[in-house]
């Protein structure tokens, strides 16, 4: 069976597994502890830290750890609007986020906050002066992805916190970085991004960790109340051993980033150009988009059919996003750039990781014609 | 601008006749434990001086390493070129407009031929150099006094060096140049302030901590390895003694003369510190003094605490206000870590009153009321622990493996 869904999660390295074991083994007692089995955890902790901050070129003390990209984005989107909602109640993000992202700002909504959800163009993407023109005096956070989980859409954001800072100092940037990570490159310091959320289990880390980045001088309420650990951000005793995974993870995959990048992006193209073959397929995925992720829609057959029909074939694939999967809604992110409401039934997602060769993606093409030889007279039955 | 060579300027012990040779072989073997971040990088000798080739490294960042190399005065970029008058015209007329000097920018040419073997006299070349500046960059005008613009040129057989500007270094003495010195190391924000100021004149420093387990806490302990580490990123290896200083502390506790402990602590520690030093062979004692700080500070307290040893007690900071020594701190490193607030055994039972002008007899008597006082303190030695900081040695804590993250 060939695994093509590491956009929803990936094998973790052999080395992160053996250092989760290691650590639980040695490292049991709690950080927080005074004693001195207390304090090697601490030691590991802030190891941990430090690690992960030099890999992003941040300082430790900006770097949060949390249970996963949800938490971090939670913990970013509802940690300025209760610290914030003083100086406004105004929030804008977009109609393609993770539904982390939106469902925390539609939660938002019902407490009276007012949400801007922007469009996005055909490729998914948001433009720059939408985003700056949303801007009022009362807003508090702008919140996107990097990369969209879907479809690999980027959006602008280097341009976006370069442009909302020099214009609107005082608005908060936060940026969902779950797929961008290890795939394209990060730099926050100076990039006018404020708050930068990254979950290891999609670079081969550990499921149970994440880390958002809080520029200093930034405060954010807490969601988790309790006890004084991460700076009071967030309570509750350090899983040390997934954060010491997630820490291997982090700098494996910054470590391999340009040269994943490198071998991805011929690989993803040579898929684009076989979807392309087919006139009734629609590929919602950019040459300018992520290196890991191919969207393509079917417009006439149900996602799930085609899903398992590639399975048969010994090819596993993904509907939508993971988180949203179990729902046969038509993809919001796929409405939201324009495409029909069939094409956004019917969408596959396709994403690659670091273990995939040029053999693999032979195969891969070998059963999407498999696929569409065994479907093709079933077309139209199906929706 | 780009570079090919830094220049270093040695500092005050250039006048020290014999001990030239060791003091250069110390600063060198200092840029060489520095440059090993800059692969590719070379340490060039010349008589009096001493080069750095780049190897292609960014020069700003090479320069803000070595100017905390104690004896440099300063260090100049250099550009080279061969020793033959096109060169050297064609080589400044380049710099020149890589500086794109603005209207009304006044130089001079500072040539010195150093390789008599040379052509041109070195009252020539500022005419040879000059001139086609002056016809090139109309903008330039001439000023032999006070120019903006100063362009040295050093005409040597091998090469010679151009260079305008010069960014100022540490100074002080090479390291260890001095002799050898025991360090009172609290977890303060003085003393190694203090630390660094000594070896700044060229002392080498062994640390000697003071600890209170169970009554301070392994934190503490590490505060002052960390503290220790940075100190070792000036002198290289260093020498961290831990003392068990608990028996001795608590031995003072039952006299029923609150207001004296410090003053007996701080005895103790001098008389611990001597004993120390006398083992490895170092000279004096250095202490984070200052004048007036609190109450084991004063002159009268300097004076009783001062008497219970023979070294020279040296205090680098006696004169010194606590602004400049916390500017220091923030300077060297190690103000962050100083200020963590895990106590000491200096803060350890701590009197409402301390005694700020103790008299020297009753504390002698005091000292002589405890049977086993010297058994203690010789106990304290015994049961010393010793560790080594240094470049690229540091211990990383046991408990973490390097290979996990």
């Amino acid at each position: 069976m060939l695994y093509f869904d590491y956009a929803a999660s990936t094998p973790p390295y052999p080395d992160v597994i053996t250092t989760v074991s290691e650590v639980m083994n040695r490292h049991y007692a709690n950080a927080s502890s005074i004693h001195g089995y207390g304090e090697n955890a601490e030691k590991l902790l802030n190891k941990s830290r430090e690690v992960c901050a030099k890999t992003l070129g941040v300082k430790a003390s900006e770097v949060i750890f949390t249970s996963g990209a949800t938490e971090s984005n939670n913990m970013a989107i509802k940690g300025v609007a209760l610290r914030y909602h003083s100086r406004g109640k105004h929030m804008i993000t977009t109609k393609t986020e993770h539904a982390s992202v939106y469902e925390s700002f539609r939660f938002l909504e019902r407490m009276g906050y007012d949400i801007t959800y922007l469009p996005v163009d055909s490729k998914g993407r948001v433009r720059v002066e939408d985003v700056l023109h949303a801007v009022r005096k009362d807003t508090i956070l702008v919140s996107l992805m990097h990369v969209n989980n879907e479809t690999g859409a980027i959006h602008p954001v280097i341009e976006i916190g370069r442009e909302l800072k020099k214009q609107h100092p005082k608005v908060i940037f936060h940026v969902d970085g779950v797929q961008a990570f290890g795939k394209i490159k990060v730099e926050l310091a100076h990039s006018g991004i404020d708050l930068y959320s990254i979950s290891a289990h999609k670079i081969r880390g550990p499921k149970g960790a994440g880390l958002l980045y809080v520029r200093s001088g930034l405060e954010l309420a807490p969601l988790l109340t309790g006890g004084s650990q991460e700076g009071g951000v967030r309570a509750g005793t350090e899983n040390i051993p997934l954060i010491a995974g997630m820490t291997k993870a982090v700098r494996l995959a910054e470590e391999n980033r340009s040269e994943l990048y490198a071998r991805l992006i011929p690989l993803r193209d040579r898929l684009m150009e076989e979807i392309l073959r087919y006139p009734e397929w629609e590929l919602n995925s950019s040459p300018e988009g992520a290196p890991h992720i191919v969207h393509f829609s079917y417009p006439g057959m149900k996602a799930e059919v085609i899903l398992h029909t590639l399975e048969q074939l010994g090819v596993v694939v993904s509907t939508q996003s993971a988180c949203s999967s179990k729902y046969t809604e038509p993809s919001r992110v796929l409405l939201a750039m324009g495409k029909s409401e069939e094409a956004a039934r019917s969408g596959i997602r396709i994403s690659l990781g670091d273990v995939h060769t040029e053999e693999h993606i032979d195969q891969l093409i070998h059963a999407l014609r498999e696929m569409k030889k065994r479907l093709v007279n079933f077309e139209g039955w199906n929706r | 601008m780009k570079y090919d060579m830094l220049l270093l300027r040695f500092g005050e012990f250039t006048l020290k006749g014999k001990n030239r040779r060791r003091f250069e072989k110390s600063i060198k073997s200092h840029v060489k434990s520095k440059l090993t971040a800059y692969p590719g990088a070379t340490i060039i000798e010349e008589y009096g001086r001493m080069y750095v080739g780049l190897g292609g490294h960014d020069y700003l960042a090479v320069i803000e390493d070595l100017r905390k190399i104690f004896g440099l005065v300063s260090i100049s970029p250099v550009k080279v070129t061969a020793s033959e008058l096109n060169e050297i015209v064609e080589t400044s007329l380049a710099f020149m407009k890589e500086m794109q000097p603005a209207p009304g920018t006044t130089f001079k040419v500072n040539a010195r031929r150093v390789w008599k073997g040379f052509e041109h006299s070195s009252h020539e070349m500022n005419h040879l150099v000059g001139s086609p500046l002056l016809r090139t960059f109309q903008e330039l005008k001439v000023d032999v006094r006070k120019p903006d613009i100063e362009l040295k040129i050093e005409i040597r057989e091998t090469g010679t060096y151009l260079f305008f500007e010069s960014f100022s270094a540490v100074g002080g003495f090479p390291r260890g140049t001095n002799g050898k010195a025991m360090m009172l190391l609290s977890g303060g924000i003085d003393s190694p302030v203090a630390a660094w100021s000594s070896m700044k004149r060229g002392l080498e420093l062994e640390l000697v901590h003071f600890f209170s387990f169970p009554f301070t806490s392994q934190k503490a302990k590490d505060k002052v390895i960390d503290l220790a580490r940075v100190l070792a990123g000036y002198s290289g290896e260093i020498k961290l003694h831990l003392v068990p200083f608990t028996e001795v502390q608590t031995s003072f506790t039952q006299l029923g003369q609150d207001n004296l402990i410090i003053t007996l602590m701080r005895r103790s520690m001098l008389r611990i510190a001597t004993m120390l030093a006398e083992r490895e062979g170092a000279l004096a004692i250095v202490s984070g003094d200052s004048l007036g700080q609190v109450a084991s500070q004063t002159l009268g307290s300097m004076n009783v605490i001062g008497r219970a040893t023979d070294l020279p007690l040296l205090r680098p900071l006696v004169m010194m206000d606590k602004m400049e020594i916390v500017k220091i701190a923030e300077e060297i490193g190690t103000y962050d870590l100083s200020i963590l607030p895990y106590e000491d055994c200096c803060t350890l039972f701590v009197p409402k009153s301390p005694a700020t002008n103790p008299n020297l007899r009753i504390v002698e008597k005091l000292e002589a009321s405890i049977g086993n006082l010297s058994e203690l303190l010789e106990q304290a030695v015994a049961n010393t622990e010793t560790i080594t900081l240094g470049d690229g040695k540091e211990l990383e804590s046991s408990a973490i493996e390097e290979d996990w993250l």
